[in-house]
């Protein structure tokens, strides 16, 4: 990866102020993201995965300039764009697109899906005339596996796997470099999300396209994105080529997290790393590190010092980095130098 | 001892401008008290309106359901409209698939999570508000007391499921009805999830029906499944003959086009095996068997006619003239 990444996010900063108090003043602060830093290159697809409540929404839409950002940088193929004004932004914008959830929300039901498809075409003054607007209308439609003549159609007509596809094919109306995937597969049954998993994988072989790809779905994301970025409570706690991550996984989160996916074999015992303790807020993030509050392998150091995103060596691939004091005791006294996310998938 | 829940018949249509809807066709299932059943099935193949139904919330016109829902032996289609009231989010609940749209915006959490309980167990607006609380403890909410307080937008889209979830459970339901309860959850918060639901049933012997897209989720929790294909169900089994063996070519196809964790550990990366085609339009009557038209085995006689539910072996049932077994057609 020798070529500039197209998104690089950098110690990445959102507090979402808590209002309240006898004067409606701020009380304090929901620390949703809290210096993230990762970068995408281009074509490639990063995931993001972590507990809900996480932040990893709220990195889609710094990401998407939704809102401003508290802190950090954020640099869209060279250009920082967090800071820029709304009217500098607008080329900006285009490059950056999303697909959320909730295929049922997300289609304006008052527009046919002509319109919809057309929007961003017109408001980034894609087409030279009409001609070429419908052209390019057509196009998408072809691209995303839906025939032409359902242009004309309304999104409730549609089932919720073609809705799915009417969203990536507005996404891509836009011509962009990146999208954003919200759970963008999250609610569609399983032979729907292969097709839809398909149909994203042949475009980015196609397009070039990068794709930020937010999923609880670890199968999905095992399948299909190249990296894999773990966070917890507005921190990214290890990011790993996928099949490193999910050979040995090197933080204990990732491992519980890994140790939880339900597996499609009844009567299967499997041993599950469950989480103990509260789930701490983040409102007052616990000190250290942030894991050491559920984490079955805590020591002093964790509670005081906060580990830092440190380079982990692994057998199976170089840039496995995880932020845990254990890599820095001996491997006797390190429950995660063994690579233990063999046995922890096998199914 | 009857089943808890039995449900015969039922056929919910709607009547659109371009003809009926026929969304749920004939679905015969029954529930029995504690236990955990499963229904599975393509997008848009009549799950929700079946839950939908039991609880008599399919707006009518342009909605119409036939057929019987017995619970606890008393026929839920002949109740009036204020006995029903008593019954929904009392004695069966559910948790709706789109926590967004079923949460309302303008109240706070704790106010819609109290609504229920003010209203079928008559509690002050003071010890509502601490059911509230312990509720959003139990579903695994950090600092209730502050987020009892907060409006849905301020929730992450696994908290406002979880939200859901706490109304649902607030009343100890006899019957839970839980369409995809879990699909914005993160998987330790699923399993914690279940767990509670796991507990719900060893508490007060509750009874689940489980809607779900995840089959590894069905695996763990469920003690039978039942496959829905254009609103018919075309399988019924206990769990694990379902997934070792399963009958029909739907079935077949959804395991099939699962993604298995650890497949970047064997190399099977290639791309994930697909149903080709599309599910018919409810719209039409279909002579044959609904899956014919994506079916790798599909002959004359599947065009033809309709299969009827048969059992194949003890205590499962598949809607397939033939037995076809690991992708050929047996006899
Ligand atoms: N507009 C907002 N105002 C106040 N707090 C917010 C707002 N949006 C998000 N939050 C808070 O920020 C934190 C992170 O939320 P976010 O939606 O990014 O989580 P997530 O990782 O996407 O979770 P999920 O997997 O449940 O979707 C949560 O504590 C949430 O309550
Ligand atoms: N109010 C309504 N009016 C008309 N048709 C409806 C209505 N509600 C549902 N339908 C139709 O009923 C059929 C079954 O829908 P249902 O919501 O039960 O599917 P589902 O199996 O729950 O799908 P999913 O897995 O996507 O949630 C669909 O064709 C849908 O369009
Ligand atoms: S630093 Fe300590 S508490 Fe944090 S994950 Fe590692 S062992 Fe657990
Ligand atoms: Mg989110
Ligand atoms: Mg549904």
């Amino acid at each position: 990866m020798s070529t500039p990444p197209i998104l690089e996010v950098t110690d990445l900063k959102k507090h979402f102020p808590l209002r309240g108090g006898l004067l409606g003043g701020t009380t304090g602060y929901v620390y949703a993201v809290d210096g993230v830093s990762f970068s995408i290159a281009k074509g490639e697809t990063l995931a993001l995965v972590g507990e809900s409540g996480c932040g990893k929404s709220t990195v889609g839409k710094a990401v998407l300039r939704l809102f401003d950002i508290t802190d950090g940088q954020v640099v869209l193929d060279g250009k920082r764009i967090d800071d820029l004004s709304s009217s500098a932004l607008r080329p900006m914008r285009r490059r950056v697109q999303v697909v959320f959830q909730d295929p049922f929300s997300s289609l304006n039901p008052r527009m046919r899906v002509r319109d919809i498809l057309a929007e961003p075409i017109r408001n980034f003054g894609l087409a030279k005339d009409a001609k070429d607007l419908e052209e390019r209308v057509a196009k998408l439609m072809d691209t995303v596996r839906l025939p032409r003549d359902a242009v004309n159609r309304w999104p409730h007509e549609f089932s919720g796997g073609q809705r799915q596809r009417i969203g990536i094919a507005r996404a891509l109306a836009a011509d962009p470099d990146l999208i954003v995937c919200d759970e963008a597969v999250s609610a569609l049954d399983v032979s729907v999300k292969a097709q839809i998993v398909n149909l994203l994988q042949d475009l980015q072989r196609e397009l070039g396209l990068a794709l930020l790809f937010i999923s609880h779905d670890l199968a999905i994301v095992e399948h299909m994105t190249h990296r894999v970025a773990v966070m917890y409570l507005g921190k990214i706690v290890e990011v790993a080529p996928k099949r490193s991550l999910f050979a040995a996984p090197k933080h204990p989160y990732t491992e519980a997290l890994l140790s939880a996916v339900p597996v499609p074999m009844p009567g299967m015992a499997r041993e599950r790393i469950i989480l103990k303790g509260d789930v701490p807020s983040p409102i007052r993030p616990p000190s250290g590190c942030r894991f050491h509050t559920r984490c079955p392998y805590a020591f002093d150091r964790c509670r005081s010092e906060e580990p830092k995103l440190t380079h982990v060596a692994t057998a199976l691939d170089e840039g496995h980095v995880a932020a845990c004091h254990l890599h820095d005791r001996p491997a006797a006294e390190n429950p995660l130098a063994v690579a233990k996310g063999a046995a922890l998938v096998a199914a | 001892m009857p089943p808890l829940l039995e449900v015969e018949n039922l056929q919910t249509h709607f009547r659109t401008p371009d003809g009926v809807n026929r969304a749920v066709d004939g679905v015969s299932f029954h529930v029995n008290a504690g236990e955990t059943l499963a229904v599975v099935g393509e997008s848009g193949c009549g799950k929700s309106v079946t839950a939908m139904s039991i609880l008599r919330l399919i707006p009518e016109p342009p909605g119409k359901i036939a057929g019987s829902i017995r619970f606890q032996g008393r026929d839920l289609l002949t109740l009036s409209d204020r006995e029903m009231r008593d019954i929904r989010g009392n004695e069966i609940s559910m948790i709706f698939q789109e926590p967004m749209t079923s949460l309302n915006p303008v109240l706070t959490v704790g106010r819609q999570i109290g609504e229920t309980l003010r209203l079928h167990q008559g509690l002050s607006a003071k010890q509502a508000e601490a059911k509230a609380v312990e509720m959003l403890t139990l579903v695994g909410i950090p600092e209730p007391a502050r987020r009892v307080r907060e409006y849905p937008h301020q929730l992450s889209g696994g908290m406002r499921q979880r939200v859901m979830i706490a109304i649902a459970l607030a009343c100890n339901p006899k019957l839970l009805i839980a369409d995809e309860p879990t699909t914005a959850l993160d998987v330790t918060i699923q399993a914690q999830i279940l767990e509670l639901m796991r507990d719900l049933k060893r508490t007060v012997g509750a009874a689940i029906v489980l809607i779900t897209h995840d089959l590894g989720v069905v695996a763990e929790v469920a003690e039978r499944v039942i496959v829905m294909y254009a609103g018919k169900k075309v399988e019924e089994a206990a769990v694990s003959p379902l997934f070792r063996n399963p009958k029909h070519p739907y079935t077949q196809g959804l395991l099939g086009s699962m993604p298995k964790l650890g497949s970047s550990l064997h190399g099977d990366e290639g791309r994930l095996a697909e149903i080709p085609g599309l599910v018919p339009s409810l719209k039409q009557k279909i002579p044959g068997c609904v899956f014919a038209s994506r079916c790798p085995h599909t002959t004359d006689l599947c065009r033809q006619v309709a299969p009827a539910l048969e059992e194949k072996e003890p205590g499962h049932v598949a809607a397939c003239h033939y037995a076809v077994k690991e992708g050929a057609i047996a006899a």
